[in-house]
C-alpha cells in the first residue's frame, strides 16, 4: 500500500502519489495523547471518510490535517511536502490548496455571503473586483446559492449556511476539500442535498475530499474508502466494501449501531454512583 | 493550598498574562509597521472602519463627559482657591489636571467601555463560531487580519480623542470661570494657554498612546482566550473591561512617576 512520495517543485504539477499521506501521527493536548500513531493515505481524487464515535479523535485528526493543531510527532504529506513541518509562506501556499468546510459553517457574521466567498480571493490574489465578482457568483452557483450574494449569514437556513461555507472553501480552487460533519444538524432532505453536492464536486473537479462524519448513510453514499477511529487509533482502513465485511468488534459495533454494554459488575456500578474506590474484593 | 503557594501562582499567572499581552502587541505592531515592507500591509478599509468606531463614534460621549469633568474640576478647585483668594488660578488648575491626567484617563475609560469590550465580544464570538479557525485554514493570520487594524486605529485615534477631550474639559472649566469667577471666554483661554506648557500636553498624549496599546491588547487577548460556548463571550467582555481599567491605571501610575522624576526642576 505504501506509495513512493514524489516531491513537487512546480506549482501546478500534481504529485503522482497519494494526495495525503499521514505517517505515525501523534497529537497531544497537554499531558493527554489524543491520537496514538495514525497512518493512512488518501489517493488523489478520491473521497475518504473518517468515521468514529464521540471522543474517538476524529475531529482532532481533521483539525490536525488542516493545520489547526500541531502534531507532537509524525508527518502529514500533502502534495509531496510535509505539511506538519512547514511554516511561514510555504505553509500558507499549501493551505491555499486546501479548503475547509466547518460544522457550523463558520461564516463571518459581519460580512455578506458574497464577501465571505470573496475574502480569500481579495487577500491572496491580485484579481480586480469584476473578476472576483464573477468567481463569487460562479462558486455560489456551484453550490446552488445563486442570488444570495448580499444576504448576511444570519439570514440563511442551516443548509444554506453549509452551502455558503462550501462555496467559500471552493473560492481558491483547492485540490483538497475537508468537511467537518457536513450533514450534522440538518434534516434528511437537506443532508442528502449536501451529500449530492460533495459527490458532484468530486466528479466535476476531480477533488480529493476528506469528510469527518458519524452519519453512516451519508458515509456509504459519498465515500470511496474510510477509516474508523476508536480511542485515537485506526481500527479499520479500506474501501467501503471491505469495511462492510470487517470483523473488528468496534467496527461491527459502529456499523450495526450497537450501544455500549452497560456496566454489569455491581461493585463497579456502586463505585460509579458513589464516586469512591470500591472496597477490596476477595 | 498554603498562602505562599497561592501568591506564587497568582504572580506567575499575572506575569504570563502580561507576556501574552506583550506578544500580541508585538505581533500587531510588526503587522502594522513591518508588514507593508513585506508586501502584506494592513487593510486600509478595515483600519478606517475601526478608526470610525473607536474615535469618531466616541466623540459625542467623550465630549460630554470631558465637559462635565472640566466643570467638576473647576468647581472643586474653586472651593479651595476661593478661601485663598486665588480664584483666578482656577483656569490653570483645570488646564493642568485635564491635559496631564484626567483627559487621557477619562478618554481611555470611555474607550474601554465602548471599544475594548467590543473587541473582546467580536473576537470572542468569532472564536466560539470557529471563525478564527476558518481564518487560519484560509492562510489568514488572525492577528494580522483582526488585531492589526484595531491596533492601528487605536494608536492613532486615542491621542486625537484625548486632545479633543482636553479641549472640551477646558471649555467645561470656562463655563464655570465665566459664570462665577469673573473671566471672559478670551481671558479664560489666555489663562489656560499661559498655564500649560507643551510638556503637559505631550506627557498626556504619550500616556494616551500607551493606554491605546493596553486597551487593544487586553480586549483582543480576552477575545482570543474565550472558551467554548456563547456565555463565555460575556465573561470575556466583562473581564476585558475590568482588566483594561486596572492595567490602564497601573500604566498611568508608572508613566506619571517617570514624568515626575524626569521633569526639569
Amino acid at each position: 500500500m505504501a506509495t513512493e512520495l514524489i516531491p513537487v517543485d512546480q506549482e501546478d504539477e500534481k504529485p503522482a502519489g497519494p494526495a495525503i499521506a499521514v505517517r505515525d501521527l501523534r497529537v497531544r493536548y497537554g499531558e493527554r495523547e489524543i491520537l496514538h500513531g495514525i497512518n493512512f493515505e488518501v489517493p488523489t481524487a478520491e473521497t475518504m471518510v473518517i468515521l468514529g464515535g464521540s471522543g474517538s479523535g476524529k475531529s482532532t485528526l481533521l483539525r490536525t490535517l488542516v493545520g489547526l493543531e500541531r502534531p507532537s510527532s509524525g508527518e502529514i504529506w500533502i502534495r509531496g511536502r510535509n505539511f506538519a513541518a512547514l511554516s511561514g509562506a510555504d505553509r500558507d501556499d499549501l493551505l491555499k490548496k486546501m479548503g475547509m468546510s466547518f460544522q457550523g459553517g463558520a461564516l463571518f457574521g459581519s460580512m455578506s455571503v458574497g464577501e465571505n466567498v470573496s475574502l480569500p480571493l481579495r487577500e491572496h490574489t491580485e484579481l480586480d473586483d469584476v473578476t472576483i465578482g464573477i468567481i463569487v457568483r460562479l462558486k455560489l452557483d456551484q453550490v446552488g446559492l445563486s442570488g444570495f450574494e448580499n444576504y448576511k449569514p444570519a439570514q440563511l437556513s442551516g443548509g444554506m449556511k453549509k452551502r455558503a461555507a462550501i462555496a467559500r472553501a471552493l473560492a481558491m480552487d483547492p485540490e483538497i476539500l475537508f468537511f467537518d460533519e457536513p450533514s450534522a444538524g440538518l434534516d434528511p432532505i437537506i443532508a442528502a442535498g449536501i451529500d449530492e453536492l460533495i459527490l458532484k464536486l468530486k466528479k466535476a473537479f476531480r477533488m480529493t475530499i476528506v469528510v469527518v462524519t458519524h452519519e453512516l448513510a451519508s458515509a456509504f453514499l459519498i465515500a470511496d474508502r474510510a477509516i474508523v477511529l476508536d480511542k485515537g487509533v485506526i481500527v479499520a482502513n479500506g474501501t467501503m466494501t471491505e469495511l462492510r465485511a470487517s470483523k473488528h468488534p468496534r467496527v461491527r459495533q459502529f456499523l450495526d449501531r450497537v450501544p455500549e454494554p452497560e456496566i454489569s459488575e455491581e461493585m463497579d456500578y456502586l463505585q460509579m454512583l458513589t464516586g469512591e474506590t470500591p472496597p477490596q474484593r476477595r | 493550598m498554603p498562602l505562599t503557594e497561592n501568591i506564587g501562582e497568582a504572580t506567575i499567572n499575572g506575569l504570563a498574562y502580561l507576556g501574552d499581552l506583550a506578544q500580541l502587541t508585538g505581533n500587531a505592531a510588526r503587522a502594522v509597521f513591518i508588514g507593508p515592507f513585506r508586501g502584506k500591509s494592513v487593510s486600509f478599509t478595515r483600519a478606517v472602519h475601526q478608526a470610525m468606531a473607536v474615535g469618531i463614534e466616541a466623540l459625542p460621549i467623550a465630549s460630554l463627559i470631558s465637559f462635565f469633568i472640566g466643570m467638576i474640576l473647576a468647581l472643586q478647585g474653586a472651593y479651595e482657591l476661593r478661601r485663598l483668594g486665588a480664584l483666578q488660578l482656577v483656569a490653570s488648575a483645570v488646564a493642568i489636571s485635564m491635559t496631564r491626567e484626567l483627559g487621557p484617563l477619562m478618554t481611555a475609560i470611555i474607550v474601554i467601555g465602548r471599544s475594548g469590550s467590543a473587541f473582546a465580544a467580536e473576537i470572542g464570538t468569532m472564536k466560539v463560531n470557529e471563525e478564527i479557525d476558518a481564518l487560519q485554514t484560509m492562510a489568514l493570520e488572525p492577528v494580522h487580519f483582526l488585531v492589526a487594524p484595531k491596533f492601528l486605529a487605536m494608536i492613532l485615534m486615542l491621542p486625537c480623542l484625548t486632545t479633543w477631550s482636553d479641549f472640551m474639559g477646558v471649555l467645561g472649566g470656562a463655563l464655570f470661570g465665566i459664570s462665577s469667577a469673573g473671566f471672559t471666554l478670551e481671558s479664560y483661554l489666555r489663562a489656560t494657554i499661559d498655564a500649560i506648557v507643551m510638556r503637559d500636553i505631550i506627557t498626556g498624549l504619550i500616556k494616551s498612546l500607551m493606554f491605546g496599546i493596553v486597551i487593544t491588547a487586553v480586549g483582543c487577548q480576552e477575545g482570543f482566550s474565550t472558551g467554548l460556548g456563547s456565555e463565555q463571550v460575556g465573561r470575556s467582555t466583562t473581564s476585558a473591561v475590568v482588566k483594561s481599567i486596572f492595567l490602564v491605571i497601573a500604566v498611568d501610575l508608572v508613566f506619571t512617576a517617570i514624568f515626575y522624576f524626569t521633569a526639569p526642576r
